[in-house]
């Protein structure tokens, strides 16, 4: 892009040399952060559906009102706060435990460890089709067989306990991922300072609560935002296993507007809610921020 | 390291129970994978078969999944490559000519990737179909590219942050410009960090859900929506479902296996290394 210099010209150009490199990206993400984002505020301010053209003009406030008297859109952020706590709470637990364990010494580690860690990489329609399929069905599957065994009977989890289902599906999916993190975190504590809580005779709980958990404070904090912003956006699982049903037993925010937008093909509707996700995500996304400027050395 | 025998056994236990526990409905797809359609809805669950390879034989039964497995390919890898080849420069700068301006772009950066997908559907949607890329691999490819330029740019960076910048600055003095320092410099010392992070934009791509679903249908259909197609409440097609899922999930299963120390400094912007 620049040719030689001379010594002289570094100074001066030092500022300019960077922009080249920057623009394209700045752009694009410029770009991409805004326009939707504006267009979203905008349609949800309009009247307007996809497949009713004689609906146009503009709404005011008539969208978010309708959104917010919507008895759907409560059980909708009801469900989203049932799924992303069940599932954070799950995957902190198992996250802890098998980073512990796996921290550990013992035969094949580095094999079991890959064993654990595969889930996340398995696609998420794929997850949910294997386990509504192959392991949830109540005639065929493998859980059925063993409840029936252990004297419960087969379980419809997705006519019963559709959200539990779900719950169960996507906290295997995240697992790994809380479990590789923490695992990571754990690699970095000090085993002087391991060694010498040992040597004081702290035993198993005290190592916890005392050198452990402190120690994995500020990684579960970082674990439990970033993971928000993702379960937050889960649709894919829902989607396959039960449509957001029965009823609105399992339709999340995010299932909601997708109903709103690709099947009743209201845009104006759509995009209300559309603007309280973007909404929730940037609560969450602010936090997640800060901590990340004050722990990434820049 | 001073552990008794006991307590190492244990551990191995507990360890491989949890591995096994995990791993389970993977390797329950993959059995599942090489049974006949009608043992793959026995009961009680058959963990002992006469294998069969006609399902890998027949994965096409339900479409064109050679297509699907072509755009998976086209999608993720294209967009992996053109997100690469903007992140570069942009990372180099940034991490080899910070200014006081650098922080707070790159937490700019990272604040781009925190906005849910299903808040801007509708307009995605709307210009999709406006310009004729609902359903094709340009669409999602442009998509994938914008969705994954954060974690890219943050990756790159904290990677390039790594190498001297005494480096830079020789081989500047010795007349190279931006282009010739990335080539020559840059990718030799740099070139397993850019590898692990292409690697890691590959599998985001290619298990990415919410826009495949909702944007292709039969053209673009990447595999993570059209293995959708293989779901019959019957049980029709489970034994094929689970070939076509095999397959497809893995190649990123040993992607995975290679990049997992990355993907947490990806993962988490450098926030836990």
């Amino acid at each position: 892009m620049s040719g030689p210099q001379t010594p002289m010209a570094h100074r001066g150009t030092k500022l300019m040399r960077t922009w080249p490199l920057l623009t394209p990206v700045v752009f694009l993400l410029l770009v991409w952060s805004i326009v939707p984002l504006l267009m979203t505020l905008w349609f949800s301010f309009q009247r307007y559906n996809l497949v009713d053209p004689t609906i146009t003009g503009f709404a005011g406030f008539d969208n978010y009102k309708f959104l917010l008297e919507d008895p759907a859109m409560l059980a909708a952020i009801f469900n989203e706060v049932v799924l992303v706590g069940s599932v954070l709470a799950i995957t902190i637990v198992f996250g802890v435990a098998f980073a512990i364990l796996f921290d550990q010494e013992f035969w094949g580690r580095s094999i079991a460890r890959l064993f654990v860690i595969a889930p996340f990489f398995v696609m998420p329609t794929v997850s949910a089709l294997i386990w509504k399929n192959l392991l949830m069905n109540p005639v065929s599957g493998v859980f059925a067989w063993i409840t029936t065994k252990l004297g419960f009977g087969a379980i419809d989890w997705f006519t019963n306990y559709p959200m539990a289902g779900i719950v169960i599906i996507v906290a295997w999916q995240w697992i790994p991922f809380a479990t590789l993190i923490l695992l990571t975190a754990m690699q970095s504590l000090d085993r002087e300072q391991m060694e010498a809580a040992r040597m004081d005779a702290a035993r198993g709980p005290q190592l916890l609560r005392f050198v452990i958990m402190p120690h994995l404070a500020r990684p579960i904090s970082i674990l439990l935002m970033i993971e928000t912003i993702f379960l937050l956006a889960i649709f894919a699982e829902i989607f396959i296993t039960t449509s957001g049903g029965p009823g609105d037993a399992t339709t999340t925010l995010t299932y909601l507007i997708y109903l709103r937008a690709l099947v009743n093909f209201d845009v104006g509707g759509a995009s209300a809610g559309g603007v309280l996700a973007i909404i929730l995500a940037n609560i969450m996304a602010f936090f997640l921020v800060r901590t990340i400027a004050r722990n990434v050395n820049i | 390291m001073k552990a008794s025998l006991a307590f190492r056994i244990w551990i191995s236990l507990l360890g491989w129970g949890a591995a096994l526990a995990m791993f389970f409905p993977v390797a329950w797809m993959v059995l599942t994978s090489f049974k006949t359609e009608i043992d793959a809805v026995a009961t009680p669950p058959l963990l002992f078969f006469h294998p069969t390879l006609q399902n890998y034989f027949q994965v096409n039964q339900l479409g064109d999944y050679a297509g699907a497995v072509w755009n998976s390919v086209v999608i993720s890898f294209g967009s992996t490559a053109i997100a690469i080849a903007l992140a570069m420069p942009a990372a180099y700068a940034m991490a080899f000519f910070p200014n006081r301006w650098t922080k707070d772009l790159l937490l700019w950066i990272l604040s781009t990737k925190m906005m849910p997908a299903v808040g801007v559907l509708m307009p995605i949607y709307l210009i999709c179909k406006s310009t004729g890329l609902l359903d094709t691999k340009t669409g999602l490819i442009a998509i994938m590219t914008l969705a994954n330029l954060p974690i890219i740019i943050w990756m790159l960076y904290t990677f390039f942050k790594e190498i001297p910048g005494d480096i830079i600055e020789a081989s500047r003095m010795d007349g190279a410009g931006a282009l010739a320092q990335i080539r020559v410099v840059l990718l030799p010392l740099a070139g397993p960090g850019i590898a692990s992070t292409g690697l890691l934009a590959v599998i985001l791509s290619w298990n990415e859900a919410f826009w495949s679903l909702n944007l292709t249908a039969v053209h673009a259909a990447p595999l993570t929506a059209f293995i959708v197609a293989f779901s019959s409440p019957q049980g029709l097609f489970w034994a094929k479902l689970s070939a076509a899922s095999t397959l497809a999930v893995a190649p990123i299963l040993v992607f995975g296996w290679m990049t997992q120390r990355q993907l947490v400094r990806g993962l988490t912007f450098g926030a836990v290394k």
